[in-house]
């Protein structure tokens, strides 16, 4: 029996007239990599502020790590971890600074904060840069201590906002072996993306066209069910047919 | 409350290594003070002053040593005609001439009055105006004296007494002016700033993400500002205390509380302006046209504001700088205590509940 920590049915948000999103449903499980895609302007970003409880939904439910959307937003807040496309850390604070501060409204106490500190630097690999500012480093690893930062007070749901814009294949690369390793670890990622190799590695894949869902499976049944070789493709089929874009 | 420390932590860290901007929040006030005090003075001293004596007898004498004796003027004694006396106004050598007539103390004394010619360089109305002033007054006491040994049915002599500014120095006006301002700039524009390059930068909405209550990460984000507000206002008191002789007569526990609600106030209005605006440049615009300058002209420290047309006197009474300008006026100079100022206290007051409240009502709002 697979754990669910995400579940949504009917969850849809309106803004006067316009409905940014309209009625999805769908649950995802523990430890899971569950890509969330759609074209620009498809109600992915609403859809995943309701779920980090920063946007109250019109009608329908839904509960993130047991937690109601409507009543327990402060419970999801603490659960939860959440980066942003453009990486989100100081650029004027050092590496260690940056995770410290992190780690710090996250209310980690003093001891875990240096020991996370230490484990996140080991691993980063990144001993001889925590004195710098984040602002000289490369993006790469901008990115990747950025998802560490994201991950530091262990939520169980990690959303994940294009967290690979503007970074070589490379990067991508390591990025995403840092997702597998939260993964592994039984941290849930619940990633957006726009690059379809990406939405390759994801355990399932749900695309979303004007507001629903219009999909959702394995990337492998997806491609039986589109008749595509390629996610490339699948997405193309369904995408075409929408009517908002930007 | 410790995630709360971590964050206004990691302010001051901002605030600290950005050195630039830091040399400029203490630098300023203490360059308009300077600049303002010695520079931007309205204050007329050591004009040039060329006196001709056709007379050169006891009363011209006299006063003559007088008016030398007057910091306002740099004299000198010469003889020249009408056209030289011209052309030196015109090269602008000298600012004003005092011409006595021959046999003057003569006439004085045989016809009970005499006459003095006082030429001034009216380029300038105001400098003119103040200069011919000094002189009739200078003359006038000279007269008084001389009256005094003779018998004259009536007098009238007005005492002039200056309150609170006896030597009309402009200090008095014009740092308090600064104090408004400096807080005005340090607070609005610097804590606008601050908050919206978080949403710039996209922290903010991680911090959003965060458990950490919103209303913190606003209230944090203030905090090292009211630091660097009342250190500002210690210079500024330091400065005027040991640099422009401006003595502080009232209540310095007080004068430090109201400075306090008035940094206050601005915080909130940066606050405001922060959460109405998304990039940087709009912040800082909207805290320079609309608060700078309206403190520099409203607040009654340049321009006075009984002077004006009464829609702008009604405009005035919005201005947060205008009513800390009256408090630290009455505090500083006239020495005041509580009672006489709590109304301005008491507005104030409201206008930091007022744009507190706003605040958080739109703050609430984008979050939907």
């Amino acid at each position: 029996m697979k754990e669910t920590v995400i579940s949504t049915s009917a969850l849809t948000k309106r803004f006067g007239d316009f409905v940014a999103v309209n009625e999805i449903s769908f649950d995802v499980y523990k430890g899971e990599v569950f890509g969330f895609l759609g074209a620009n302007g498809a109600g992915k970003t609403t859809a995943m502020r309701m779920l980090c409880g920063l946007s109250i939904p019109s009608s329908g439910n839904a509960s993130i790590a047991g937690f109601d959307v409507y009543r327990q937003t402060e419970d999801i807040k603490k659960h939860i971890g959440y980066m942003s496309q453009k990486f989100s850390l100081y650029e004027d604070l050092t590496v260690l600074e940056n995770i410290r501060f992190f780690g710090g409204i996250y209310g980690l106490s003093n001891q875990q904060l240096r020991l996370k500190a230490e484990e996140l630097i080991e691993q980063l690999g990144l001993q001889k840069e925590t004195k710098k500012l984040v602002g000289s480093l490369p993006l790469g690893w901008k990115q990747k201590l950025s998802f560490s930062v994201a991950v530091i007070h262990q939520p169980k749901i990690v959303f994940l906002d294009e967290p690979t814009g503007g970074v070589d294949p490379v990067t991508r690369r390591q990025f995403w072996d840092l997702i597998y390793q939260a993964a592994d670890n039984g941290v849930t990622v619940f990633v957006t993306t726009h690059y379809m190799d990406e939405a390759e590695y994801c355990g399932r894949v749900s695309i979303m066209v004007d507001g629903k869902i219009e999909a959702l499976d394995t990337p492998g049944n997806l491609k039986k069910q589109f008749g595509s070789d390629s996610m490339d493709d699948v997405f193309y089929k369904l995408a075409r047919g929408a009517k908002r874009g930007e | 409350m410790k995630q709360f420390i971590t964050f206004v932590k990691k302010e001051f860290a901002h605030v600290l290594r950005d050195k630039k901007t830091l040399f400029i929040l203490f630098g300023m006030p203490v360059m308009q003070i300077l600049i303002f005090g010695f520079a931007l003075t309205n204050e007329i001293k050591n004009s040039q002053l060329v006196i001709i004596d056709n007379s050169h007898d006891v009363a011209t004498q006299q006063i003559i040593t007088r008016i030398e004796a007057s910091r306002y003027f740099e004299t000198e004694k010469t003889m020249m005609d009408a056209h030289e006396m011209e052309s030196a106004f015109q090269e602008g050598n000298i600012k004003m001439a005092l011409v006595f007539p021959a046999n003057f103390n003569e006439t004085l004394l045989h016809e009970n009055k005499a006459q003095i010619q006082v030429i001034a360089d009216a380029t300038d109305p105001n400098t003119a105006n103040m200069l011919s002033n000094y002189v009739s007054s200078i003359i006038g006491d000279y007269q008084q004296d001389l009256n005094k040994t003779m018998e004259v049915p009536y007098r009238i002599i007005p005492e002039i007494r200056m309150l609170y500014n006896p030597q009309l120095k402009g200090a008095p006006n014009f740092v308090p002016g600064v104090m408004a301002l400096v807080l005005m700039l340090v607070c609005v524009m610097m804590t606008a700033i601050s908050i919206v390059k978080e949403k710039e930068t996209g922290t903010m909405e991680v911090l959003l993400v965060s458990p950490f209550k919103p209303v913190l990460v606003i209230l944090s984000k203030a905090v090292p500002y009211l630091f660097l507000s009342l250190v500002n206002v210690i210079s500024i008191l330091l400065l005027s205390v040991f640099a422009l002789d401006l003595p502080i007569n009232g209540s310095l526990l007080l004068l430090f509380a109201e400075s306090t609600l008035f940094i206050v106030v601005c915080l909130a209005l940066g606050i405001f302006i922060s959460i109405k605006t998304d990039s940087q440049q709009v912040a800082m615009l909207i805290s320079l046209m609309g608060m700078l300058l309206p403190t520099m002209l409203f607040s009654g420290f340049m321009f006075p504001i009984e002077n004006m047309p009464m829609p702008l006197q009604v405009i005035s009474n919005l201005v947060p700088s205008k009513w800390y300008y009256i408090i630290v006026k009455s505090i500083m100079i006239k020495g005041l205590g509580f009672s006489a100022i709590w109304k301005e206290t008491l507005v104030l007051v409201a206008m930091t509940l007022f744009l507190f409240g706003i605040s958080i009502k739109n703050f609430k709002i984008r979050l939907a």
